[in-house]
């Protein structure tokens, strides 16, 4: 056998045992995007469903006003929540890194007990909390902090706590992973070259830690562009994003080829933004993700 | 009189229920290199990081140029630390990790460059300064936490076991290299490690410790020749150790009574009650072995095993009370047999009466 053989016959092994990861993705990922991509560019059927006939109204319709402040509104909304997710879960994850292995364990265990749990059942309880005279007015009116209820329920900052609630774990996580890896004898090093508490977080930890943070924004980022139960339930109708409006198209109006477009679009931001963020921030290593 | 630099006072240290320093006394000479040897666990890291200020004490002080320094943080005082890790900062280069310290303290461009070619120079790390940690070896990156700490001109500068992760032959060259740093510089060394070989060719003075103490401070020569206890004279010079009961010999020296026989040793400014237990400490280079023909001195026993290593015959010797005791040779020949009679017996000014203090 030649050596060149004998290589082509270990690279056919090589693609023989990553075939199901292949089928998988097509199966899986890139057989229903092409299809959604496909509906996008067909016509809405007069009763039912589609019919194949080639058309980019879709796309124009999109441009109405009243659905570009649809994308507005989710990109504005995905910003604050990944900001405050960032603020919230990066000294989180950091500090938990910290921690005596027991406690660790034990904080990433109550991290993870809520995710047994449906996060629109867990949305609920946020109904309880916030509506008027609920358990937050009941606490606040009661210590006398607030004379009437605040009526939190269906108010944007609602739909920002939501938002905030459901993906901070993802953040917290990240954050932690790349902390824990975290070598501390460096930022004692730091310290002993003469760094401030605040010059060795500044000049070693935070640098070591960014790529923790870089893919916590990531994976709180993209998500938060599509959420919409948060804002359906938490919001009212008074905050609508781009997700609440597919759904809208898709099961009620039965719009299928908008909704297509739009799901388009969205996917189309949420890369561009991403794009930017890479280019912007310079990662190469985002803990595994991309 | 010495120009003192350091000083530490009474320095206790605990980490939950173990007491890992229990109140320590040191007085470090300006421009010494002086060495804190002992096994793992004896509490020599922590002495260090407490002098860096990276542990606080629980009780006692540190005094440093006159200055109480004990609960100052890490960054206000004039000590580097190079870390057994090396701890680079691997998200900078050669020349960011070397001018780390200038960089915080404000200098200038211009001089912190210059600075850090003069640092790179000293270790003989030319040309390096645009490499990343992960793009050298260990000599080379050890070479690297040494000038980032010396660039600082620290008063004191503390190596927590620098050389450990070195094979042998980068360790004998290093060690080289490290003392004639020290020398050109003239900057105190408070140097760290469980290796006595190293810690007697490259010393001032060795401080032996053991289980959160000093056991003996002095000169190479004297931990070397003259051991205090059992521990430092098994650890330091690898001696033998052998208990009798002290006695009267006739000529000044002591006599050890033993089981095997009677052996002499040089009393020095000691004293030794005869009748009280007597412990000798004895390097198996100095001990003299001879076939059993009846001598008058000497302790007896058999021939139990030879070995060859290092260029030395090590033969151990068991004795009557069953104690080994290891003789060693240069050269691989030896008449004696396995199994054959022998007695042992040494010049008096060899044998070291020690404290004894234990396994």
């Amino acid at each position: 056998m030649t050596e060149n053989t004998r290589k082509a016959r270990g690279l056919r092994a090589i693609h023989l045992t990553v075939l199901p990861i292949y089928l998988t993705t097509l199966l899986f990922v890139v057989g229903p995007m092409a299809y959604m991509i496909a509906l996008s560019f067909m016509t809405r059927a007069e009763r039912w469903g589609v019919t194949a006939v080639f058309t980019i109204d879709n796309y124009i319709n999109i441009f109405q006003p009243i659905y570009l402040n649809t994308f507005v509104q989710s990109i504005r909304l995905a910003l604050l929540s990944t900001a405050l997710i960032a603020l919230f879960g990066y000294p989180f994850g950091y500090f938990m890194a910290k921690l005596s292995p027991k406690w660790r364990k034990a904080v990433s265990f109550l991290l993870i007990v809520p995710f047994w749990t449906s996060s629109l059942m867990r949305l609920y309880g946020w109904i309880i909390i916030f509506r008027a005279n609920g358990t937050l007015d009941g606490i606040l009116m009661g210590l006398g902090i607030t004379g009437e209820p605040l009526r939190l329920l269906y108010t944007y900052p609602a739909v920002v706590v939501g938002m905030v609630y459901v993906l901070v774990p993802f953040m917290i996580f990240a954050v932690y992973s790349s902390a824990e890896k975290m070598d501390w004898s460096l930022v004692e090093a730091a310290r002993d070259l003469g760094a401030s508490r605040l010059q060795a977080f500044l000049t070693v930890s935070l640098k070591l830690t960014l790529p923790g943070l870089l893919s916590g924004v990531i994976l709180t980022f993209i998500p938060s562009m599509g959420l919409f139960f948060i804002a359906d339930i938490l919001g009212g109708n008074k905050v609508v994003l781009v997700g609440s409006v597919i759904q809208e198209q898709l099961m009620r109006s039965r719009n299928w080829p908008f909704a297509a477009a739009l799901a388009a679009m969205l996917m189309l931001m949420t890369t561009l933004f991403i794009y930017l963020y890479r280019k912007i921030t310079k990662v190469k290593d985002l803990e595994g993700l991309l | 009189m010495n120009d003192i630099i350091l000083e530490l006072r009474g320095v206790k240290k605990s980490f939950g229920q173990t007491e890992v320093l229990m109140g320590i006394d040191l007085t470090v000479n300006r421009g010494e290199f002086i060495t804190l040897l002992g096994p793992s666990g004896c509490g020599k890291t922590t002495t260090l990081r407490i002098i860096s200020g990276l542990d606080m004490p629980d009780g006692g002080s540190i005094i440093l140029e006159g200055r109480d320094v004990t609960y100052i943080e890490p960054d206000k005082r004039d000590v580097n630390m190079v870390f057994q890790n090396y701890a680079l900062f691997p998200h900078m280069s050669v020349e960011e990790n070397i001018g780390y310290g200038l960089k915080l303290k404000k200098r200038p461009r211009r001089e912190i460059s210059d600075e850090v070619e003069a640092a790179l120079l000293l270790v003989q790390l030319e040309g390096y300064g645009k490499r990343r940690p992960n793009e050298l070896s260990g000599g080379q990156r050890q070479r690297v936490a040494i000038a980032r700490a010396i660039v600082n001109k620290p008063k004191i500068l503390l190596l927590d076991e620098p050389l450990g992760a070195l094979d042998l032959q980068l360790r004998r060259q290093m060690q080289i290299e490290l003392k004639r740093l020290q020398k050109q510089l003239g900057i105190t060394f408070i140097y760290i490690t469980h290796d006595q070989e190293e810690a007697l060719n490259m010393s001032d003075r060795v401080a032996v410790m053991r289980e959160g103490r000093f056991e003996q401070i002095g000169s190479p020569a004297q931990i070397y020749d003259e051991p205090k206890t059992t521990f430092v004279a098994a650890f330091v010079g690898n001696a033998n150790i052998i208990a009798g009961i002290a006695g009267e010999s006739g000529d000044g020296n002591i006599a050890m009574l033993h089981s095997g026989g009677s052996v002499r040793a040089a009393l020095r400014d000691k004293t030794v009650p005869h009748g009280q237990l007597l412990t000798l400490a004895i390097r198996s280079e100095q001990i003299e072995i001879a076939r059993d023909s009846g001598q008058e001195s000497g302790l007896r026993g058999i021939v139990k095993e030879k070995s060859f290593a290092g260029g030395m015959l090590r033969i151990a010797v068991e004795l009557g009370s069953g104690e080994e005791i290891i003789v060693s040779r240069h050269g691989i020949n030896s008449a004696l047999k396995e199994g054959e009679r022998v007695v042992l017996d040494w010049a008096p000014g060899d044998a070291v009466p020690v404290e004894d203090v234990g396994p």
